[in-house]
């Protein structure tokens, strides 16, 4: 248990970009990835906005360079886009001897298909094109990138709703440091559907005016869909290969609120114990942290609830934080890889990405994110909280290499 | 890495959810598909907490109500559980809702209980447990993954008593499109002759199962886990007989440590090959036991298994509609579980004695 794990690599997909370097241009500039529907197939277009990525099906597919084309739900092939990338990133070889895993975490799976097989069945069960009920599984788009990207052997995903990626990076950590593999490939994915537009509509947690994370006139969540992964490797493998490495995985917690199925606690105790199990585990003080990418969805609950949490773990010294969601849009189950990668980039880049949308202070909270993009921040530790459904609450702490 | 099973609850097909059973009576069904006997929910869960259930739900929390009535423990340190599906029965009500209402004013019950994580969720709420709660969802391996992270939490001393479960249900349009999928057999048969019937296709299943583990022996603890490993082998490259030698060595055995296999053929003339191949080669000569012909075929049948082997070992008494060929030898100490996925998935459970 003396393993430290590294960050080698990083991919990502969402409605600020196609890949690292685009995604890094929007969060530089304050391009919101959020707008009009365009691709989804529901009554909601130009009623309620969400964040797409602005590419179809056929265009992904062109993309991922997939030999399998007709296979892939929209889940699946936006993983295998950043999976891809952030292997290539790494520079791996996946043909050495180094026993690698592929953890991946989606809250809907191939959800996108399975509306559409629906549509037909309903009514007559022997209706519906089969070809579109096959990706369901939670484990389909995992088992196909995996099959796609060479990775054999070890295989598993996580479906915790909104934490399910950030849980899936802090599983790869915990098999990385007990030896059972060197390297894992982890994070999660998750295409916008009218299952969860319609879900999170139905429970009116969608902000018609796009969100706006802490701010006082908050009013909902946007809906966003991508994809983010990172290849995480063993201190032996990076002294082995020598390679490069973007950061480490210094510390991981999670907790549940055990409050009630959708709402958090007003106190905020899950979130609270997964931030404290977070440090414990990473051995620093609270003051060590720099930057907090929160979770900050923009519903009148989560930011109440994750604030005081913060407030209870950092007292009067609350470290600079912003929510990214009014860039990505809330991605569900890839919201704790894209954030994951995010943090990557803050680091390296030494920027804190504002919390666009932002005009009032909570007046429950002395604090207020960060609204304008911070250049040549040094930044040792950055937490990430990722809070879903079930009171499920991760934070992940990411340091400089 | 272990974990020492500290009690069970299990709600599958057969009458499993009274604890002091042990398959005395065998339930038989004349169909392709198999539902779980369930109990009277109000012994286990609040009336009015339980209408609003799913059923999937309700199984999972009476399932580890029941696992924690006999265990001496009231809150555990840490839920993990699996699920292949998920809640199906709410996604699909809540997929017809939209359809039916054309999106608009649509009850959000269904939605939240939709998620993956529900059950998990649930137990923790009726619990109270604010500790480490994961949902794997990984097919066959959902509840071998969990049970891989239960043996690593005790090894990272992350926690001393760990709630473990698995959850998956039927329901008549999940049974509509497997069937399509031509994943059952064309016609109803008696469970019992699933092992005769040649052909392609298996029986459906489902059950919900937990057990409770804790890191350090307790007197009465019924059996412990030693080992567990998940293969995913997209292009039939690995050669399983080797991998199976390979586990049981590096947990410490021998082939002929092994006293009995529990395999996980379903009937399926096109996949029960696979564990044919491997109980003639690298587990020649082991007394065999095959369980699905009582629970049926499901993501998380494994949880099945490991109660069975678990209660083999604690009673040390093999049912007879288990065993399949040989008499079992006088002592059973370890009990070697392999269960497999269209040739694709593959798991290894090892169960001791304590």
């Amino acid at each position: 248990m003396t393993n430290r794990v590294f960050i080698t690599g990083i991919g990502i997909i969402s409605a600020v970009g196609n890949n690292v370097v685009q995604v890094l241009h929007s969060l530089r500039n304050s391009i919101s990835g959020i707008g009009d529907i365009t691709l989804l197939d529901t009554v909601y277009k130009n009623i309620l906005p969400i964040a797409e990525v602005k590419l179809t099906n056929d265009q992904l597919i062109k993309m991922s360079g997939t030999p399998h084309p007709l296979k892939h739900s929209r889940t699946s092939l936006l993983a295998l886009i950043a999976a891809r990338e952030a292997i290539q990133n790494a520079g791996l070889n996946m043909k050495d001897n180094f026993r690698t895993g592929l953890i991946s975490a989606t809250s809907v799976g191939g959800m996108d298909k399975s509306e559409q097989f629906y549509r037909d069945f309903y009514k007559d069960h022997s209706k519906g094109r089969l070809a579109m009920i096959v990706n369901h599984e939670c484990a389909d788009s995992t088992e196909k990138i995996a099959a796609e990207l060479g990775i054999n052997r070890f295989v598993s995903t996580i479906s915790t709703a909104c934490s399910s990626s950030a849980n899936s990076l802090m599983f790869g950590a915990r098999l990385i440091k007990n030896n059972i593999l060197d390297r894992v490939i982890a994070g999660g994915t998750d295409a916008v559907t009218r299952f969860t537009l319609n879900g999170f509509n139905s429970l009116m947690i969608l902000d018609k005016d796009g969100c706006k994370p802490f701010d006082e006139h908050r009013n909902g969540l946007t809906l966003g869909e991508g994809a983010g992964f990172l290849v995480i490797e063993s201190e032996e493998v990076v002294q082995r290969t020598g390679k490069k490495v973007l950061a480490e995985l210094t510390g991981y917690g999670n907790a549940c609120d055990a409050f009630h199925q959708t709402a958090s606690s007003p106190e905020g105790n899950g979130a609270y114990l997964a931030m404290k199990k977070a440090l414990e585990v990473s051995g620093f003080n609270p003051d060590q942290i720099d930057y907090i990418n929160v979770h900050g969805t923009g519903t009148q609950n989560n930011d109440l609830s994750e604030g005081k949490a913060i407030e209870r773990i950092f007292g009067t010294k609350i470290p600079p934080f912003s929510s990214t969601k009014a860039f990505t849009g809330h991605t569900l189950g890839a919201a704790g890889g894209i954030e994951a990668v995010l943090s990557v980039l803050s680091i390296n880049h030494e920027l804190i990405f504002p919390n666009l949308n932002f005009s009032q202070q909570m007046k429950e909270l002395p604090f207020k994110p960060v609204t304008h993009l911070m250049t040549h921040v040094k930044l040792r530790n950055v937490l990430s909280n990722s809070f879903g459904f079930g009171g499920n609450n991760t934070a992940l702490i990411i340091s400089k290499a | 890495m272990e974990a020492y099973i500290r009690s069970t609850g299990n709600i599958s097909p057969q009458h499993t959810a009274a604890p002091h059973q042990f398959l005395n009576t065998i339930t038989e069904y004349e169909s392709i598909s198999l539902n779980c006997i369930e109990p009277d929910y109000k012994d286990y869960i609040n009336p009015v907490m339980a209408r609003r259930m799913g059923r999937i739900i309700k199984m999972g929390v009476a399932a580890a109500r029941i696992c924690l009535k006999d265990s001496g423990i009231d809150v555990p340190d840490a839920i993990i559980t699996g699920t292949g599906l998920g809640c199906i029965e709410d996604t699909e009500k809540f997929l017809i809702s939209i359809l039916e209402n054309d999106e608009r004013l649509l009850p959000p019950t269904s939605f939240i209980q939709s998620t993956h994580n529900t059950v998990s969720a649930q137990i923790a709420l009726e619990l109270k447990c604010n500790g480490y709660n994961y949902t794997y969802v990984h097919r066959t391996l959902s509840f071998e993954s969990a049970l891989l992270d239960a043996l690593i939490q005790f090894a990272e001393k992350e926690a001393k008593t760990i709630l473990l479960g698995a959850a998956d249900e039927i329901t008549p349009n999940s049974i509509a499109i497997t069937s399509r999928f031509g994943m059952w057999k064309q016609k109803p048969l008696n469970n019992l002759d699933l092992y005769n019937t040649i052909g392609k296709g298996s029986i459906a299943g489902e059950g919900a199962a937990f057990f409770l583990l804790i890191d350090e022996y307790r007197n009465g603890d019924m059996a412990k886990v030693i080992g567990v490993s998940t293969l995913f082998d997209p292009d039939g490259s690995l050669n399983l007989n080797n991998e199976i030698r390979q586990f049981i060595r590096e947990n410490g055995l021998a082939p002929n440590d092994i006293d009995l296999v529990i395999y996980g053929n379903n009937g399926d003339i096109r996949y029960d090959s696979v564990y044919d191949h491997i109980r003639n080669h690298a587990l020649k000569g082991i007394p065999a036991a095959f369980y699905k012909h009582l629970c049926g075929e499901y993501f998380t049948s494994g949880s099945f298994a490991l109660w069975l082997a678990s209660k083999i070992i604690s009673t040390q008494t093999i049912p007879d509609t288990v065993l399949r060929d040989m008499e079992p030898p006088g002592t059973i100490n370890n009990i070697l579980i392999y269960n497999q996925y269209r040739k694709i998935d593959h798991s290894f459970i090892l169960v001791s004695k304590c």
